[in-house]
Protein backbone atom coordinates (compact mmCIF):
# COMPACT_ATOMS: atom_id res chain seq x y z
CA UNK A 1 0.00 0.00 0.00
CA UNK A 2 1.30 3.00 -0.99
CA UNK A 3 2.18 6.06 1.19
CA UNK A 4 0.64 9.40 0.90
CA UNK A 5 -1.51 12.22 2.56
CA UNK A 6 -4.71 13.27 0.67
CA UNK A 7 -5.30 17.00 0.43
CA UNK A 8 -8.85 17.68 1.67
CA UNK A 9 -11.54 20.57 0.93
CA UNK A 10 -9.40 24.06 0.90
CA UNK A 11 -5.66 21.77 0.99
CA UNK A 12 -6.05 21.35 -2.59
CA UNK A 13 -5.40 24.68 -3.53
CA UNK A 14 -2.29 24.77 -2.18
CA UNK A 15 -1.65 21.45 -3.34
CA UNK A 16 -1.57 22.68 -6.95
CA UNK A 17 -0.17 25.81 -5.99
CA UNK A 18 3.09 23.86 -4.83
CA UNK A 19 3.18 21.46 -7.83
CA UNK A 20 1.79 24.28 -10.82
CA UNK A 21 5.56 25.94 -11.51
CA UNK A 22 6.85 22.24 -11.81
CA UNK A 23 3.82 21.41 -14.11
CA UNK A 24 4.15 24.19 -16.12
CA UNK A 25 8.65 23.45 -16.58
CA UNK A 26 7.04 20.08 -17.19
CA UNK A 27 4.56 20.78 -19.80
CA UNK A 28 5.88 23.89 -21.39
CA UNK A 29 9.87 24.10 -20.23
CA UNK A 30 10.33 20.65 -21.21
CA UNK A 31 8.28 18.58 -22.85
CA UNK A 32 6.49 21.47 -25.17
CA UNK A 33 10.04 22.58 -26.06
CA UNK A 34 10.94 19.34 -27.69
CA UNK A 35 7.87 19.41 -29.53
CA UNK A 36 9.01 22.75 -30.69
CA UNK A 37 12.37 21.73 -31.70
CA UNK A 38 10.99 18.95 -33.45
CA UNK A 39 8.83 21.22 -35.29
CA UNK A 40 11.51 23.92 -36.42
CA UNK A 41 13.37 21.07 -37.58
CA UNK A 42 11.12 20.74 -39.99
CA UNK A 43 11.22 24.40 -41.41
CA UNK A 44 14.38 26.84 -42.42
CA UNK A 45 13.86 29.89 -40.04
CA UNK A 46 16.13 32.99 -39.59
CA UNK A 47 13.80 34.67 -37.23
CA UNK A 48 14.09 37.60 -39.77
CA UNK A 49 12.25 36.32 -42.54
CA UNK A 50 8.39 33.97 -42.00
CA UNK A 51 9.92 30.35 -41.96
CA UNK A 52 9.36 28.22 -44.83
CA UNK A 53 8.55 24.65 -44.83
CA UNK A 54 11.63 22.14 -45.20
CA UNK A 55 10.36 18.32 -44.82
CA UNK A 56 12.98 16.00 -43.42
CA UNK A 57 15.45 17.74 -45.68
CA UNK A 58 17.36 19.13 -42.74
CA UNK A 59 17.97 15.87 -41.35
CA UNK A 60 18.97 14.97 -45.00
CA UNK A 61 21.10 17.45 -45.23
CA UNK A 62 22.97 16.02 -42.08
CA UNK A 63 24.09 12.64 -43.86
CA UNK A 64 26.19 14.77 -47.08
CA UNK A 65 27.47 17.93 -44.04
CA UNK A 66 30.98 17.39 -43.81
CA UNK A 67 31.25 19.52 -41.24
CA UNK A 68 28.40 18.04 -38.50
CA UNK A 69 29.77 14.29 -39.46
CA UNK A 70 33.15 15.75 -37.97
CA UNK A 71 31.33 17.51 -35.29
CA UNK A 72 29.59 14.09 -35.02
CA UNK A 73 32.65 12.11 -34.65
CA UNK A 74 34.58 14.32 -32.62
CA UNK A 75 31.67 14.04 -29.90
CA UNK A 76 31.89 9.96 -29.98
CA UNK A 77 35.71 10.42 -29.96
CA UNK A 78 35.73 12.25 -27.20
CA UNK A 79 32.84 10.26 -25.14
CA UNK A 80 35.28 7.25 -26.05
CA UNK A 81 37.80 8.90 -24.28
CA UNK A 82 35.87 10.87 -21.90
CA UNK A 83 33.58 8.50 -20.28
CA UNK A 84 36.45 5.90 -19.40
CA UNK A 85 39.04 8.14 -18.03
CA UNK A 86 36.39 10.12 -15.90
CA UNK A 87 35.25 6.04 -14.40
CA UNK A 88 38.57 4.25 -14.39
CA UNK A 89 40.61 7.42 -12.64
CA UNK A 90 38.04 8.41 -10.22
CA UNK A 91 36.71 4.83 -9.12
CA UNK A 92 41.05 4.79 -8.80
CA UNK A 93 41.69 7.59 -6.68
CA UNK A 94 38.52 6.72 -4.57
CA UNK A 95 39.46 3.09 -3.70
CA UNK A 96 42.75 4.91 -2.85
CA UNK A 97 41.32 7.44 -0.10
CA UNK A 98 39.41 4.24 0.87
CA UNK A 99 42.25 3.03 2.97
CA UNK A 100 42.28 4.58 6.06
CA UNK A 101 45.07 6.81 6.10
CA UNK A 102 45.28 9.73 7.13
CA UNK A 103 44.59 13.04 5.32
CA UNK A 104 41.93 11.82 3.02
CA UNK A 105 40.07 15.00 3.84
CA UNK A 106 42.72 17.13 2.91
CA UNK A 107 43.08 15.05 -0.19
CA UNK A 108 39.20 15.15 -0.86
CA UNK A 109 39.64 19.07 -0.87
CA UNK A 110 41.97 19.09 -3.16
CA UNK A 111 40.80 16.50 -6.14
CA UNK A 112 37.46 18.39 -5.49
CA UNK A 113 38.63 21.47 -6.29
CA UNK A 114 38.54 21.54 -9.90
CA UNK A 115 35.05 20.20 -9.88
CA UNK A 116 33.65 23.08 -8.07
CA UNK A 117 35.28 25.81 -10.11
CA UNK A 118 34.31 27.57 -13.55
CA UNK A 119 35.74 25.68 -16.84
CA UNK A 120 35.95 29.19 -18.06
CA UNK A 121 38.82 30.76 -15.26
CA UNK A 122 40.43 27.18 -15.69
CA UNK A 123 40.68 26.85 -19.47
CA UNK A 124 42.22 30.31 -19.18
CA UNK A 125 45.38 28.95 -16.94
CA UNK A 126 45.40 25.76 -18.83
CA UNK A 127 45.54 27.65 -22.04
CA UNK A 128 49.33 29.10 -20.49
CA UNK A 129 50.12 25.46 -19.43
CA UNK A 130 49.59 24.28 -23.06
CA UNK A 131 51.33 27.38 -24.73
CA UNK A 132 53.62 26.05 -27.54
CA UNK A 133 56.70 28.24 -27.04
CA UNK A 134 55.61 29.93 -23.67
CA UNK A 135 53.71 27.00 -21.76
CA UNK A 136 55.25 25.31 -19.06
CA UNK A 137 54.29 21.90 -19.86
CA UNK A 138 56.97 21.94 -23.34
CA UNK A 139 58.98 24.34 -20.79
CA UNK A 140 59.04 20.78 -18.90
CA UNK A 141 59.57 18.55 -22.14
CA UNK A 142 62.13 21.01 -23.11
CA UNK A 143 63.54 20.04 -19.63
CA UNK A 144 63.91 16.40 -20.32
CA UNK A 145 65.26 17.49 -24.08
CA UNK A 146 62.33 16.58 -25.63
CA UNK A 147 61.07 19.08 -28.36
CA UNK A 148 58.01 21.11 -28.03
CA UNK A 149 54.60 20.02 -29.07
CA UNK A 150 51.61 22.27 -30.09
CA UNK A 151 49.33 21.07 -27.72
CA UNK A 152 46.28 23.08 -28.97
CA UNK A 153 47.34 22.21 -32.30
CA UNK A 154 44.08 20.53 -34.38
CA UNK A 155 46.52 16.96 -34.23
CA UNK A 156 46.63 17.32 -30.85
CA UNK A 157 43.56 19.69 -29.64
CA UNK A 158 40.96 16.74 -28.98
CA UNK A 159 43.57 14.91 -26.44
CA UNK A 160 44.69 17.81 -24.49
CA UNK A 161 40.75 19.06 -23.98
CA UNK A 162 39.92 15.92 -23.37
CA UNK A 163 42.59 15.63 -20.17
CA UNK A 164 41.32 19.05 -19.11
CA UNK A 165 37.86 17.67 -18.82
CA UNK A 166 38.98 14.49 -17.21
CA UNK A 167 40.68 16.66 -14.59
CA UNK A 168 37.68 18.81 -14.12
CA UNK A 169 35.25 15.81 -13.56
CA UNK A 170 38.10 13.42 -11.41
CA UNK A 171 36.36 15.48 -8.01
CA UNK A 172 32.52 14.58 -8.64
CA UNK A 173 33.38 10.55 -9.60
CA UNK A 174 35.67 10.08 -6.49
CA UNK A 175 32.69 11.19 -4.29
CA UNK A 176 30.27 9.07 -5.84
CA UNK A 177 32.73 5.69 -6.08
CA UNK A 178 33.29 6.72 -1.91
CA UNK A 179 29.68 6.74 -1.14
CA UNK A 180 29.46 3.62 -3.07
CA UNK A 181 32.46 2.07 -1.02
CA UNK A 182 32.08 2.91 2.10
CA UNK A 183 28.23 1.25 1.17
CA UNK A 184 29.98 -2.11 1.26
CA UNK A 185 29.50 -3.93 4.54
CA UNK A 186 33.08 -4.47 6.43
CA UNK A 187 32.25 -8.01 6.74
CA UNK A 188 32.80 -9.20 3.64
CA UNK A 189 36.49 -8.17 3.67
CA UNK A 190 36.52 -9.50 7.18
CA UNK A 191 35.63 -13.06 6.01
CA UNK A 192 37.49 -12.99 2.89
CA UNK A 193 40.95 -11.97 5.11
CA UNK A 194 39.93 -15.29 7.09
CA UNK A 195 39.93 -17.20 4.14
CA UNK A 196 43.23 -15.78 3.30
CA UNK A 197 42.40 -13.23 0.22
CA UNK A 198 45.12 -10.57 -0.43
CA UNK A 199 44.44 -7.58 -1.64
CA UNK A 200 44.09 -7.68 -4.79
CA UNK A 201 41.95 -11.03 -4.63
CA UNK A 202 39.47 -8.44 -2.47
CA UNK A 203 39.12 -5.79 -4.80
CA UNK A 204 38.38 -8.03 -7.51
CA UNK A 205 35.95 -10.50 -6.20
CA UNK A 206 34.42 -8.13 -3.63
CA UNK A 207 35.04 -4.21 -4.56
CA UNK A 208 34.55 -4.18 -8.05
CA UNK A 209 31.17 -6.46 -8.09
CA UNK A 210 29.83 -4.47 -5.27
CA UNK A 211 30.39 -0.99 -6.40
CA UNK A 212 28.73 -1.78 -9.83
CA UNK A 213 25.77 0.77 -9.01
CA UNK A 214 27.65 3.10 -8.79
CA UNK A 215 30.05 2.72 -11.88
CA UNK A 216 26.75 2.48 -13.79
CA UNK A 217 25.48 5.91 -12.38
CA UNK A 218 28.98 7.04 -13.05
CA UNK A 219 29.09 5.92 -16.37
CA UNK A 220 25.78 7.63 -17.30
CA UNK A 221 26.13 10.53 -15.77
CA UNK A 222 29.70 11.08 -17.72
CA UNK A 223 28.32 9.90 -21.52
CA UNK A 224 25.42 12.91 -20.57
CA UNK A 225 28.43 15.38 -19.90
CA UNK A 226 30.55 14.01 -22.74
CA UNK A 227 27.51 14.95 -25.10
CA UNK A 228 26.64 17.75 -23.76
CA UNK A 229 30.68 18.83 -23.30
CA UNK A 230 31.26 22.56 -24.44
CA UNK A 231 32.84 25.42 -21.68
CA UNK A 232 36.36 23.75 -22.41
CA UNK A 233 36.36 23.54 -26.09
CA UNK A 234 34.86 26.69 -26.62
CA UNK A 235 37.34 28.35 -23.91
CA UNK A 236 40.82 26.12 -25.53
CA UNK A 237 39.78 25.35 -29.36
CA UNK A 238 38.17 28.58 -31.12
CA UNK A 239 39.85 29.85 -34.01
CA UNK A 240 39.11 32.91 -36.35
CA UNK A 241 35.94 33.55 -37.56
CA UNK A 242 34.72 31.81 -34.42
CA UNK A 243 35.73 28.35 -35.77
CA UNK A 244 37.14 25.34 -33.39
CA UNK A 245 39.57 22.93 -34.30
CA UNK A 246 38.10 20.38 -32.15
CA UNK A 247 33.89 21.12 -33.25
CA UNK A 248 31.78 19.12 -31.70
CA UNK A 249 27.96 18.55 -31.49
CA UNK A 250 26.84 21.31 -29.48
CA UNK A 251 29.40 23.55 -30.85
CA UNK A 252 27.78 22.87 -34.40
CA UNK A 253 24.18 23.60 -32.96
CA UNK A 254 25.44 26.50 -31.61
CA UNK A 255 27.31 28.11 -34.53
CA UNK A 256 24.54 27.03 -36.82
CA UNK A 257 21.83 28.51 -35.07
CA UNK A 258 23.70 32.08 -33.48
CA UNK A 259 26.67 32.46 -36.21
CA UNK A 260 24.73 31.57 -39.03
CA UNK A 261 20.88 32.32 -37.91
CA UNK A 262 19.86 28.36 -39.49
CA UNK A 263 18.10 27.73 -36.45
CA UNK A 264 15.97 24.70 -38.55
CA UNK A 265 19.34 23.24 -39.63
CA UNK A 266 20.43 23.65 -35.75
CA UNK A 267 17.30 22.09 -34.33
CA UNK A 268 17.41 18.96 -36.68
CA UNK A 269 21.06 18.31 -34.98
CA UNK A 270 19.58 19.40 -31.34
CA UNK A 271 17.03 16.82 -31.84
CA UNK A 272 19.47 14.00 -33.34
CA UNK A 273 21.80 14.76 -30.57
CA UNK A 274 19.03 13.80 -27.77
CA UNK A 275 17.65 10.69 -29.94
CA UNK A 276 21.90 9.98 -29.93
CA UNK A 277 21.62 10.13 -26.11
CA UNK A 278 18.53 8.49 -25.57
CA UNK A 279 19.64 5.49 -27.68
CA UNK A 280 23.03 5.30 -25.82
CA UNK A 281 21.12 5.20 -22.08
CA UNK A 282 19.08 2.92 -23.30
CA UNK A 283 21.61 0.42 -23.80
CA UNK A 284 23.26 1.35 -20.66
CA UNK A 285 20.07 0.44 -18.83
CA UNK A 286 20.55 -2.91 -20.90
CA UNK A 287 23.46 -3.79 -19.69
CA UNK A 288 22.78 -2.99 -15.91
CA UNK A 289 20.05 -5.27 -16.39
CA UNK A 290 23.36 -7.95 -16.88
CA UNK A 291 26.20 -6.49 -15.36
CA UNK A 292 24.93 -4.33 -12.74
CA UNK A 293 24.57 -6.31 -9.03
CA UNK A 294 22.37 -5.01 -6.32
CA UNK A 295 22.27 -6.36 -2.96
CA UNK B 1 56.63 -10.61 3.45
CA UNK B 2 54.77 -10.37 6.93
CA UNK B 3 50.96 -8.28 7.26
CA UNK B 4 52.51 -5.56 8.37
CA UNK B 5 55.01 -4.72 5.81
CA UNK B 6 52.64 -5.69 3.16
CA UNK B 7 50.10 -3.17 4.84
CA UNK B 8 53.02 0.04 5.59
CA UNK B 9 54.30 -0.89 1.75
CA UNK B 10 50.93 -0.48 0.14
CA UNK B 11 49.92 3.12 2.72
CA UNK B 12 53.37 4.41 1.15
CA UNK B 13 52.27 3.65 -2.72
CA UNK B 14 48.56 4.81 -1.48
CA UNK B 15 50.60 8.30 -0.52
CA UNK B 16 52.79 8.65 -3.81
CA UNK B 17 49.46 8.22 -6.41
CA UNK B 18 47.43 10.55 -4.19
CA UNK B 19 50.28 13.38 -3.34
CA UNK B 20 50.70 12.99 -7.26
CA UNK B 21 47.39 13.18 -8.02
CA UNK B 22 46.87 15.81 -5.75
CA UNK B 23 50.12 18.00 -7.42
CA UNK B 24 47.84 17.87 -10.76
CA UNK B 25 44.80 19.09 -9.21
CA UNK B 26 46.41 21.99 -7.74
CA UNK B 27 48.90 23.12 -10.28
CA UNK B 28 46.89 25.14 -12.65
CA UNK B 29 45.24 26.62 -9.08
CA UNK B 30 48.65 27.88 -8.01
CA UNK B 31 49.97 29.00 -11.41
CA UNK B 32 46.69 31.10 -11.67
CA UNK B 33 47.27 32.47 -8.28
CA UNK B 34 51.17 33.64 -9.21
CA UNK B 35 50.90 34.66 -12.73
CA UNK B 36 47.95 37.29 -11.31
CA UNK B 37 50.53 38.81 -8.74
CA UNK B 38 53.54 38.58 -11.66
CA UNK B 39 54.19 42.48 -13.40
CA UNK B 40 53.22 41.82 -17.14
CA UNK B 41 56.92 41.64 -18.13
CA UNK B 42 57.07 38.37 -16.29
CA UNK B 43 53.83 36.97 -17.66
CA UNK B 44 55.91 33.79 -18.66
CA UNK B 45 58.56 33.03 -16.26
CA UNK B 46 58.25 29.75 -15.03
CA UNK B 47 58.54 30.47 -11.19
CA UNK B 48 55.92 30.05 -8.94
CA UNK B 49 56.87 32.95 -6.77
CA UNK B 50 56.38 36.59 -8.38
CA UNK B 51 59.63 38.58 -8.07
CA UNK B 52 58.47 41.40 -7.77
CA UNK B 53 55.30 40.99 -6.77
CA UNK B 54 52.39 43.54 -7.50
CA UNK B 55 48.74 44.41 -7.25
CA UNK B 56 48.62 46.15 -10.35
CA UNK B 57 46.57 43.31 -11.80
CA UNK B 58 43.70 43.24 -9.80
CA UNK B 59 43.50 47.13 -10.07
CA UNK B 60 43.39 47.09 -13.56
CA UNK B 61 40.32 45.03 -13.42
CA UNK B 62 38.58 47.82 -11.79
CA UNK B 63 39.89 50.65 -13.44
CA UNK B 64 40.03 50.23 -17.05
CA UNK B 65 37.38 49.74 -20.03
CA UNK B 66 36.99 45.68 -18.31
CA UNK B 67 34.09 46.89 -16.24
CA UNK B 68 34.57 43.91 -14.18
CA UNK B 69 32.69 44.88 -10.62
CA UNK B 70 29.38 45.26 -13.71
CA UNK B 71 30.01 41.60 -14.50
CA UNK B 72 30.46 40.42 -11.11
CA UNK B 73 26.92 41.80 -9.83
CA UNK B 74 25.54 40.25 -12.99
CA UNK B 75 26.36 37.24 -12.24
CA UNK B 76 25.88 37.30 -8.79
CA UNK B 77 22.07 38.80 -9.53
CA UNK B 78 21.31 35.85 -11.75
CA UNK B 79 22.80 33.11 -9.64
CA UNK B 80 21.51 34.29 -6.36
CA UNK B 81 17.97 34.47 -8.07
CA UNK B 82 18.50 30.99 -10.12
CA UNK B 83 19.05 29.85 -6.40
CA UNK B 84 15.77 31.44 -4.92
CA UNK B 85 13.68 30.22 -7.66
CA UNK B 86 15.41 26.44 -7.79
CA UNK B 87 14.85 26.26 -3.54
CA UNK B 88 11.30 27.35 -3.45
CA UNK B 89 9.86 25.30 -6.74
CA UNK B 90 11.66 22.20 -6.45
CA UNK B 91 11.13 21.86 -2.71
CA UNK B 92 7.33 22.21 -3.51
CA UNK B 93 7.25 19.64 -5.58
CA UNK B 94 9.50 17.25 -3.63
CA UNK B 95 7.35 17.54 -1.36
CA UNK B 96 4.39 17.17 -3.45
CA UNK B 97 5.79 13.73 -4.61
CA UNK B 98 7.40 12.44 -1.41
CA UNK B 99 4.60 13.00 0.46
CA UNK B 100 1.49 14.06 -1.11
CA UNK B 101 -0.75 10.75 -2.46
CA UNK B 102 -2.78 12.03 -6.09
CA UNK B 103 -3.45 10.51 -9.13
CA UNK B 104 -0.79 9.97 -12.05
CA UNK B 105 2.04 11.07 -9.37
CA UNK B 106 4.21 8.33 -10.48
CA UNK B 107 3.73 8.75 -14.41
CA UNK B 108 4.38 12.46 -13.42
CA UNK B 109 7.25 11.81 -11.20
CA UNK B 110 8.85 9.48 -14.38
CA UNK B 111 8.23 11.98 -17.31
CA UNK B 112 10.09 14.62 -14.97
CA UNK B 113 13.20 11.93 -14.67
CA UNK B 114 12.72 11.21 -18.45
CA UNK B 115 13.81 15.31 -18.91
CA UNK B 116 16.98 14.55 -17.11
CA UNK B 117 18.10 12.35 -20.49
CA UNK B 118 17.62 15.31 -22.67
CA UNK B 119 19.97 17.25 -23.26
CA UNK B 120 19.83 21.09 -22.69
CA UNK B 121 20.54 21.66 -26.09
CA UNK B 122 16.87 20.71 -27.24
CA UNK B 123 15.10 23.12 -25.72
CA UNK B 124 17.62 26.25 -26.12
CA UNK B 125 16.20 27.00 -29.59
CA UNK B 126 12.89 27.68 -28.80
CA UNK B 127 13.47 29.21 -25.68
CA UNK B 128 15.68 32.04 -26.92
CA UNK B 129 12.76 32.27 -29.63
CA UNK B 130 10.72 32.87 -26.96
CA UNK B 131 12.04 35.39 -25.26
CA UNK B 132 13.41 36.93 -28.44
CA UNK B 133 9.65 37.34 -29.35
CA UNK B 134 9.10 38.78 -25.40
CA UNK B 135 12.14 41.03 -26.44
CA UNK B 136 14.06 39.73 -23.19
CA UNK B 137 16.69 39.07 -25.03
CA UNK B 138 20.17 41.05 -24.16
CA UNK B 139 18.17 41.48 -20.44
CA UNK B 140 19.05 38.94 -17.48
CA UNK B 141 15.34 37.48 -17.28
CA UNK B 142 15.93 34.73 -19.33
CA UNK B 143 19.05 33.11 -17.26
CA UNK B 144 17.40 33.40 -14.22
CA UNK B 145 13.39 32.96 -14.98
CA UNK B 146 13.37 29.42 -16.00
CA UNK B 147 14.72 28.23 -12.83
CA UNK B 148 11.11 29.22 -10.74
CA UNK B 149 9.44 26.18 -12.95
CA UNK B 150 10.99 23.53 -11.35
CA UNK B 151 13.98 21.31 -12.01
CA UNK B 152 14.03 17.69 -12.67
CA UNK B 153 17.60 17.28 -10.89
CA UNK B 154 16.44 19.49 -7.84
CA UNK B 155 13.61 17.99 -7.63
CA UNK B 156 14.65 14.56 -7.79
CA UNK B 157 17.32 15.62 -4.76
CA UNK B 158 15.06 16.87 -2.22
CA UNK B 159 12.49 14.48 -2.77
CA UNK B 160 15.12 11.41 -2.43
CA UNK B 161 15.53 13.13 1.35
CA UNK B 162 12.32 14.21 1.91
CA UNK B 163 11.79 10.26 1.82
CA UNK B 164 13.82 9.60 4.86
CA UNK B 165 11.80 11.56 7.20
CA UNK B 166 10.24 9.38 9.01
CA UNK B 167 5.92 9.58 8.24
CA UNK B 168 4.96 9.65 11.78
CA UNK B 169 6.50 12.81 12.49
CA UNK B 170 3.60 13.93 9.33
CA UNK B 171 0.82 11.70 10.87
CA UNK B 172 1.59 13.23 14.41
CA UNK B 173 1.33 16.92 12.90
CA UNK B 174 -1.82 15.81 10.88
CA UNK B 175 -3.77 14.79 13.98
CA UNK B 176 -2.65 17.96 15.98
CA UNK B 177 -4.30 19.54 13.01
CA UNK B 178 -1.69 20.99 10.80
CA UNK B 179 -2.94 22.05 6.96
CA UNK B 180 -0.90 20.53 4.02
CA UNK B 181 1.07 24.02 3.57
CA UNK B 182 2.05 24.11 7.55
CA UNK B 183 3.26 20.21 6.63
CA UNK B 184 5.75 21.12 4.10
CA UNK B 185 6.99 24.36 5.89
CA UNK B 186 7.23 23.37 9.55
CA UNK B 187 8.14 19.49 9.31
CA UNK B 188 9.30 18.86 5.70
CA UNK B 189 11.68 22.29 5.33
CA UNK B 190 13.51 22.37 8.44
CA UNK B 191 14.39 18.91 8.31
CA UNK B 192 15.04 19.03 4.82
CA UNK B 193 18.02 21.52 5.01
CA UNK B 194 20.70 19.62 4.80
CA UNK B 195 19.41 18.46 1.16
CA UNK B 196 18.28 21.73 0.57
CA UNK B 197 21.73 23.93 1.53
CA UNK B 198 23.20 20.78 -1.04
CA UNK B 199 20.99 21.67 -3.74
CA UNK B 200 21.40 25.91 -3.08
CA UNK B 201 25.61 24.85 -3.52
CA UNK B 202 24.97 22.64 -6.87
CA UNK B 203 22.51 25.43 -8.25
CA UNK B 204 24.57 28.51 -7.21
CA UNK B 205 27.88 26.79 -8.92
CA UNK B 206 25.80 25.87 -12.10
CA UNK B 207 24.65 28.96 -12.61
CA UNK B 208 28.01 30.73 -11.77
CA UNK B 209 29.85 28.70 -13.93
CA UNK B 210 27.64 29.26 -16.99
CA UNK B 211 28.69 29.57 -20.10
CA UNK B 212 26.08 28.67 -22.98
CA UNK B 213 23.13 30.15 -21.92
CA UNK B 214 24.82 33.61 -21.26
CA UNK B 215 26.80 33.52 -24.62
CA UNK B 216 22.97 32.61 -26.31
CA UNK B 217 21.01 36.02 -24.27
CA UNK B 218 23.29 38.32 -23.26
CA UNK B 219 26.41 38.02 -25.72
CA UNK B 220 28.11 41.26 -25.55
CA UNK B 221 30.24 43.04 -22.97
CA UNK B 222 29.82 44.68 -20.35
CA UNK B 223 26.11 43.68 -20.05
CA UNK B 224 26.63 40.06 -19.20
CA UNK B 225 28.49 37.58 -16.87
CA UNK B 226 31.80 37.20 -15.75
CA UNK B 227 31.87 33.62 -18.15
CA UNK B 228 31.12 35.51 -20.47
CA UNK B 229 33.62 38.21 -19.84
CA UNK B 230 35.97 36.48 -19.26
CA UNK B 231 35.86 34.50 -23.07
CA UNK B 232 35.46 38.09 -24.66
CA UNK B 233 38.82 39.81 -22.21
CA UNK B 234 40.99 36.37 -23.31
CA UNK B 235 40.83 37.20 -27.21
CA UNK B 236 41.42 41.15 -26.08
CA UNK B 237 43.89 40.78 -23.50
CA UNK B 238 46.17 37.88 -24.66
CA UNK B 239 46.95 39.77 -28.33
CA UNK B 240 47.90 42.49 -25.98
CA UNK B 241 50.37 40.09 -24.13
CA UNK B 242 48.17 40.78 -20.43
CA UNK B 243 48.12 37.22 -19.02
CA UNK B 244 48.41 38.87 -15.97
CA UNK B 245 45.01 40.54 -15.68
CA UNK B 246 43.43 37.98 -16.86
CA UNK B 247 44.79 35.55 -14.60
CA UNK B 248 43.53 37.86 -12.07
CA UNK B 249 40.27 38.09 -13.32
CA UNK B 250 39.98 34.45 -13.39
CA UNK B 251 41.16 34.28 -9.76
CA UNK B 252 38.52 37.52 -8.89
CA UNK B 253 35.99 34.91 -10.65
CA UNK B 254 36.27 31.67 -8.89
CA UNK B 255 36.70 33.14 -5.57
CA UNK B 256 33.23 33.48 -4.63
CA UNK B 257 33.13 29.33 -5.60
CA UNK B 258 35.95 28.89 -3.26
CA UNK B 259 34.57 30.15 -0.79
CA UNK B 260 31.38 28.75 -0.67
CA UNK B 261 33.16 25.34 -1.11
CA UNK B 262 35.38 25.68 1.68
CA UNK B 263 32.86 26.36 4.61
CA UNK B 264 29.86 23.95 3.02
CA UNK B 265 31.86 21.49 1.67
CA UNK B 266 29.94 18.57 3.69
CA UNK B 267 27.43 19.85 2.23
CA UNK B 268 28.78 19.55 -1.55
CA UNK B 269 29.86 16.06 -0.79
CA UNK B 270 26.60 14.78 0.82
CA UNK B 271 24.75 16.22 -2.42
CA UNK B 272 26.32 14.55 -4.58
CA UNK B 273 26.77 11.52 -2.57
CA UNK B 274 22.76 11.21 -1.84
CA UNK B 275 21.94 11.75 -5.95
CA UNK B 276 24.44 9.06 -6.53
CA UNK B 277 23.46 6.14 -4.20
CA UNK B 278 19.65 6.11 -3.64
CA UNK B 279 17.41 5.76 -6.25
Amino acid sequence: MEYGLRPLGREKFWFWVMLIPTLIGLTFGALGSILATLGLSLTNWDLLRPPTWAGISNYLALFNNPAYFKALTNTFKFSAMYVPGVVIISLFVAVLMNRKIHGVSIFRTIYFLPAVTSAVATALVWNMIYGRDTGILNYLLNLLGQPSICWLCTKNALMSVVVVNIWGAIGEGMIIFLAGLTAIPREYYEAATIDGAGTFDQFFSITLPLVTPSIFFQTLISTINAFQAYDYIYMMTRQGQGDSSVPVVVFSIYRNAWNFFKYGGASAQAIELAVLVILLMGFYFWLERRYVVYE
Amino acid sequence: MTKTTQKILLDLVTYAFLTAGAVMMLAPFLWMVATSFKIPADQFTHTLIPNPATLDNFRKLFSFDLNFPRLFMNSAIISLLTVIGQLLTCAMAAFCFAVVKFRGRNLLFTLLLVTLMIPEQVTLIPNFIIFKWLHLVGTSVPLWLPAFWGGAFGTFLLRQYFLTIPRELVDAARVDGASLWQTFWRIYLPLGKPALAALAIFTFQGAWNDLLHPLVYMPTVPNTTLTVGLAFFQTQLTMGGRFTVLMAGALISILPLILVFFFAQKQFIEGISLSGLKR
